[in-house]
């Protein structure tokens, strides 16, 4: 992989509008008893920036470990959120044939104010690994 | 909470049925969480659990310890796979909690999340207003 990638800012995706009955479907499938919605949440629509950069990039899904993933949070995400999620490529290193891809996701409403921000380690598993 | 306080240990099943219920909420669909033959291809034990599941396993139990109050950080490294056999009862992750701070109405909490006794979120770190 071309290390030019890094610090390139992908095309934003959204806004995705949080709605009740996609808090319900992913609260219902974490087990999730409470009221609000999951912390993790956000991974859905980061799922469909990193698949626009996966495929961008050519690369094959089931050759990506996740490595790690952090969010921090200026306030929770909220039901009849517009959140629009803008990936970075943070960093990339190269270690045993394998890509260690560094990305950083923001999360924006509609009002332009963060409301969230994850970072995340994509491992991509090359072909000997 | 005070600092030290040790939180009650909170086990949960994880099936592939789960996995497929997850893969469908989140839009996650790698074939390796799903599929045998896939993972096995690429060099994985067999089909292991997204990642996010196990962090969502985490907040949930998190979401026990506080009854629901809002997370402000929460994040972890995926150390080991957690494999989930094609059967009844699947396998289980067990998460653990440990109060290391509260300061200006922020509790922090360290983490320990196991399957089968081995560490699968690594420095696993939360922090929620409380």
């Amino acid at each position: 992989m071309d290390s030019s990638i890094v610090g390139r800012q992908f095309a934003p995706v959204g806004p995705y509008l949080v709605s009740t009955e996609k808090v319900r479907e992913f609260a219902t499938a974490i087990g999730w008893e409470h009221d609000g919605v999951p912390p993790t949440f956000p991974i859905v629509l980061a799922g469909a920036s990193m698949n626009a950069f996966l495929d961008e990039l050519d690369l094959d899904l089931s050759r990506i470990i996740h490595g790690d993933q952090r969010f921090a949070y200026e306030r929770p995400v909220a039901a009849g959120d517009e959140l629009v999620s803008t990936l970075t490529v943070a960093s990339l290193r190269q270690i045993g044939g394998n890509d260690i891809i560094g990305t950083s996701t923001t999360f924006t409403d509609a009002s332009g104010a963060l409301v969230c921000t994850a970072t995340a380690t994509l491992v991509h598993r090359g072909a000997e690994a | 909470m005070t600092p030290g306080d040790v939180l009650e240990p909170q086990t949960y099943a994880v099936t592939r049925a789960d996995l497929v219920r997850y893969a469908g909420a989140s839009g996650d669909f790698n074939p390796i969480h799903w599929s045998d033959r896939t993972a096995t291809s690429v060099g994985l034990p067999g089909v292991i659990a997204h990642g996010m599941f196990t962090m969502a396993i985490a907040s949930r139990a998190v979401a026990t310890w506080t009854d629901g109050a809002p997370v402000v950080e929460l994040g972890g490294k995926f150390t080991n796979m957690v494999v989930v056999p094609d059967s009844d009862e699947g396998t289980s992750v067990t998460v653990g909690g440990t109060v290391k701070s509260v300061e200006d109405g922020l509790v922090t909490l360290a983490l320990e999340v196991t399957c089968d006794g081995q560490k699968v979120l690594g420095n696993p770190r939360v922090v929620v207003r409380a």
